[in-house]
């Protein structure tokens, strides 16, 4: 492994892919949909970095139950932009507090799941026979189940916690990564480079994640990109079942859960979550457009 | 819309002035320039160019077909008399696959796989004729007699992954004639076939432009082809037509710089490499967006002179002194320049020392097992069958000697170099190789030494180099891995010698595969494969996805480390000009079984083995002196599965005697020394026949060596 990666990382390429990162993003400007998305995103992390300074309110604080939005908290002297919710705290707080939750465990859960997929979609698809049919049985196995279903089995056997969603979506997502990496692979691995590889001896490690994997990169880059859309969905509806962080942390799932109730006169404690939810979800899919939009231009 | 060409009889095609361009990201990038051409009624042009010299963007203009950013910036185009550009889309629409039609490449992709070959047919005389279903039937029916396709109503019936590439070209070029059109666009139309089958195909759509009379516009980068199909031609550089007119001037009174250039990249029969190394053109073609001023030419023209080709954009001029009213030229100098020394030719090379065998193939077979999971064969047992990949593989090879392995595509020469390799084990017999069995030494038990002593050059130039890393980290790997050097500071010493040997700037240590031009990356692959000091180098193809003045530069240079090295090289190739070239001995393969080897000068003289004899006749040559006798093969190439329990060759056979060739495996006989031939055909007949080859009177400067290439 030690002289793989310094094939992987030599140090002088360092800065011409910083570069690239750096021309790929400007040329996502050519896109309109993407820029919108970037935005979405973006205004998102912002949110989430600086949340101590954003937010009005301690997002656990118990003003006063059930204010609409707009009231003037008295106390304080301040407007509750968005109202409070049941227990009296403030619902802009908690969705810029809540917005931390999503972008720590969404593309946390998203790498993992990532981690995972690709490795078993590489020895699938590099291997073939053998690996291929018991990996690809698994992942057969797990897809067929209901994810709700499956969600339920691991939070309630590991009980709710940040790792063990994450644990969760890895669980449920690996497989569909797995599946797009190994058709990605069975294409790969017909060509000349790879022979080449193999004809000088290398191992199958470093044919499948020096020569194979990096080349598979551009529709993985995309696939993540709406992966992580659905992962913060994911979060949400989890959140919302209860199976989320424990219930005082800022949760948006768990927020729409409890408003869920009293959505026919306090409209406002499940929309808010809702359209923050959406806002990101949106954010990722446009980013995503963009990305692949751009990709194609020559 | 048949009795419409009935009364119009001038030119079908005039094309005036054309000017195309594309819009990218970074602007307008003109793509054709000044483009003219007129085509009259069963006439065919040729236009002949290497890639990105824009003349497949003409047959699209043709066709109006110019996607969502090309665009027709000026000129005329007039079909039949009318101008296209005042057509309307509903016209267009009529016009194309009707009066216009267009044969591709790819004959898989022309055809929809998840309609019947009978659907796709019938669907043109439904859409433009508005005949009825069984009228339709017959007409396809008809076509499909007329292409030549046995049992043509099997063929209706049939998806197009069930017929053979020849047989899906053949149903395309019939579903282009079904539709009666008056111009024909072929684009490359033979370029993905084999030789055998291409020359089948040629004669086919000559036959049916006389027969429909039919206007053929040609388009390949081939030159040979073209002299055998077309009475016309234009030789396309950089987005302009550089010359044409007719083909006998072009080829015998080229004027032009480049088309000189070209001549002298190809290899022609009388030809070799010793008396007359191949010259290829330097430099590379410019970038649209990078074409200097003046004349396109002129940064790789031998007889550039500055102020005079630099200054303004050069215009077609006709050449008064030959007897051709249609030769134009594009150049300024083409009456400074003396022609009978313009065609490039290289320095004599003395003939390379042969040395002790290297390899050795001894009965080498390779099986492949196809395990048949359907539930008839479960019960009946037979669910193992063998596909005969090599069959009795038997040949030496000397230390600086150049083996060809000849053959069509399904042959078995790519499965022999996955056994040489040790990227698949033979089944039986045994490949010595500097005194060891690698038969089945399977690459992982090989040692670095043995790794890096036979490797290998690869076909796809754009499938060689891992696009992620740089080319020099690349190269650098091998030297690692095969313990030439370990020291970091004299890997990338070597790395950089090796790119010094083959002529690439020190820079491209740090580029990336896709910043190469496709020669360049198979200058890399080079570079990569003799990285180890190897004594064998397996070489599959390595210039058939090159245009013909890259390649010629890609062979010369692979020659010429060869021959510092003494490598001995293992040349896998399907052209035969190019093996005629470059080899010292041949091996013709066919449906895994060697039909023919021995020296270059014995294979490809009298006497021939039938399977040989058909392949030379089938190769287009480039050059008007020299007359074949043409023989095309009927039939296809049988499945390994299932191959003729006799010779392979015998249900093509043109020389086929009886059931002897369809029951009984030919032995091999020997001609000579190491001149085998395995057919029945008792040798003493088989060297009465004539020549395939032969000159029409004795070619100017350059005669062969007698003997030079022989061992």
């Amino acid at each position: 492994m030690a002289d793989l990666t310094s094939t992987i990382t030599p140090a002088f390429s360092g800065g011409s892919a910083f570069m690239r990162a750096i021309k790929s993003f400007a040329l996502l400007r050519e896109s309109p949909i993407g820029m919108v998305g970037a935005f979405l995103v973006l205004f998102w992390v912002f949110v989430a970095i600086f949340a101590p300074l954003l937010a009005p309110h301690d997002p656990l604080a118990i003003l006063q139950p059930f204010a609409k939005p707009g009231t003037v908290h008295a106390k304080s002297a301040t407007t509750l932009w968005l109202g409070t919710d049941n227990l009296g705290r403030d619902i802009l707080s908690r969705i810029i507090w809540g917005s931390r939750t999503v972008l720590i465990y969404a593309p946390l859960a998203t790498l993992s799941a990532y981690v995972v997929g690709v490795l078993m979609g590489l020895a699938a698809g590099y291997h073939r026979g053998w690996w291929d049919t018991i990996l690809s049985r698994i992942a057969d196995i797990i897809l067929s189940f209901p994810v709700l279903v499956l969600f339920i089995i691991v939070i309630s056997t590991f009980g709710a916690s940040g790792i063990n969603i994450v644990i969760a979506i890895t669980f449920a997502s690996a497989p569909g990564i797995m599946r797009i990496v190994r058709g990605l692979v069975l294409d790969l691995r017909n060509r000349d480079y790879v022979a080449a590889a193999q004809t000088r001896g290398e191992s199958a490690l470093y044919v499948m994640l020096v020569e194979i994997l990096p080349n598979a990169r551009g529709p993985l880059i995309v696939d993540a990109c709406v992966r992580l859309g659905y992962v913060i969905i994911t979060i949400g509806v989890l959140g919302f079942l209860g199976l989320g962080l424990p219930p005082p942390n800022p949760d948006w799932g768990g927020m729409i859960n409890e408003g869920r109730k009293m959505a026919m006169i306090f409209p406002h404690m499940t929309i808010m979550p809702c359209i923050a939810i959406s806002s990101l979800v949106l954010g990722f899919n446009l980013l995503a457009d963009g990305l692949r939009e751009v990709s194609l231009r020559d | 819309m048949g009795e419409h060409s009935d009364i119009y009889d001038g030119p079908v095609l005039e094309i005036d002035g054309l000017c195309i361009s594309y819009f990218v990201r970074s602007g307008e990038i003109p793509a054709v320039v000044d483009f003219s051409l007129t085509l009259a009624p069963g006439e065919s042009v040729g236009l002949v160019g290497e890639s990105g010299c824009g003349k497949s963007t003409v047959a699209m203009a043709i066709m109006r077909y110019m996607g969502n950013n090309g665009d027709i910036v000026g000129g005329t185009v007039k079909f039949k008399g009318r101008d296209m550009a005042d057509m309307s889309d509903e016209e267009l629409r009529n016009l194309r696959g009707s009066e216009i039609a267009m044969i591709y490449q790819e004959p898989m992709a022309a055809l929809n796989p998840s309609l019947t070959i009978g659907t796709q047919l019938m669907e043109v005389p439904m859409v433009h004729e508005n005949v009825s279903t069984e009228d339709a039937y017959k007409l396809a029916l008809q076509m499909l007699n007329d292409v030549h396709l046995p049992d043509p109503e099997r063929v209706m019936e049939a998806y197009p992954h069930q017929i053979s590439g020849g047989q899906q070209q053949r149903v395309v070029i019939a579903m282009a004639l079904l539709g009666k059109p008056a111009l024909l666009l072929l684009d490359e139309p033979t370029t993905a076939l084999d030789v055998t089958v291409e020359a089948g195909i040629v004669e086919l759509i000559a036959e049916l432009s006389r027969k429909f009379n039919t206007s053929l516009l040609y388009i390949s980068h081939n030159l040979g082809l073209m002299l055998e199909v077309c009475d016309r031609i234009g030789v396309m550089y950089s987005g302009e037509v550089v010359e044409s007119g007719h083909i006998d001037s072009i080829f015998s009174w080229p004027k032009h710089p480049y088309t000189h250039g070209l001549f002298g990249c190809i290899p022609l029969p009388h030809a070799d490499k010793l008396a007359r190394p191949l010259v290829a053109i330097e430099g590379q073609l410019p970038l649209p967006h990078e074409r200097p001023n003046g004349c396109n030419f002129g940064p790789r023209c031998n007889f550039f002179e500055k102020g005079v080709c630099d200054a303004d954009q050069v215009h077609m001029e006709g050449v008064i002194s030959d007897d051709d009213p249609a030769h134009y030229v594009r150049c300024l100098r083409w009456n400074d320049i003396d022609h009978d020394e313009a065609i490039p030719t290289g320095p004599e090379q003395p003939p390379v020392e042969l040395g002790d065998y290297v390899l050795e193939v001894n009965n080498m077979q390779k099986y492949y097992e196809v395990h048949d999971t359907s539930l008839s064969a479960l019960v009946s047992g037979g669910n193992i069958k063998h596909v005969k990949a090599n069959e009795e593989l038997n040949f030496k090879a000397r230390e600086g000697e150049t083996v060809a392995i000849v053959g069509e595509s399904g042959c078995g020469k790519s499965t022999f170099a996955k056994v040489l390799m040790g990227l698949e084990n033979a089944t039986d017999g045994e490949v010595m190789f500097d005194g060891v069995d690698i038969g089945d030494l399977a690459v992982k038990d090989r040692s670095p030494q043995q790794l890096g002593s036979l490797q290998m050059v690869f076909q796809n130039p754009n499938d060689t180099l891992n696009p992620s890393l740089t080319v020099g980290s690349q190269i650098a790997r091998v030297i690692r891995k095969f313990g030439v050097e370990s020291d970091p500071k004299k890997i990338r010493q070597r790395v950089l010698e090796l790119l010094d040997i083959v002529k690439l700037p020190r820079e491209f240590e740090w580029r990336k595969p896709r910043q190469l031009s496709g020669g360049q990356k198979q200058r890399v692959g080079i570079a990569r494969a003799f990285a180890g000091n190897p004594k064998t180098v397996i070489a599959d193809e390595p210039i058939s996805a090159l245009d013909v003045s890259v390649a010629a530069a890609v062979t010369e240079l692979l020659m010429n480390i060869q021959r510092e090295n003494k490598t001995t090289l293992l040349f896998i190739s399907h052209d035969l000009s190019a093996v005629r070239y470059l080899a010292d001995r041949v091996v013709v393969m066919y449906l895994g079984q060697i039909m023919e080897r021995g020296t270059t000068d014995e294979v490809f003289s009298p006497p021939y083995h039938p399977y040989t004899e058909a392949l030379l006749s089938a190769v287009p040559i480039a050059d008007p002196q020299v007359v074949k006798r043409r023989i095309v093969l009927e039939g296809n190439l049988p499945s390994a599965m299932n191959p003729p329990k006799g010779c392979p060759f015998s249900t093509r056979c043109q020389r086929h005697l009886g059931d002897i060739c369809e029951n009984e495996i030919p032995k091999v006989q020997f001609n000579a020394d190491r001149h085998a031939i395995a057919c029945h055909i008792p040798m003493q007949e088989l060297r009465d026949v004539a020549p395939v080859i032969s000159l029409k009177e004795p070619p100017p400067p350059v005669q062969p060596q007698p003997g030079a290439a022989a061992e």
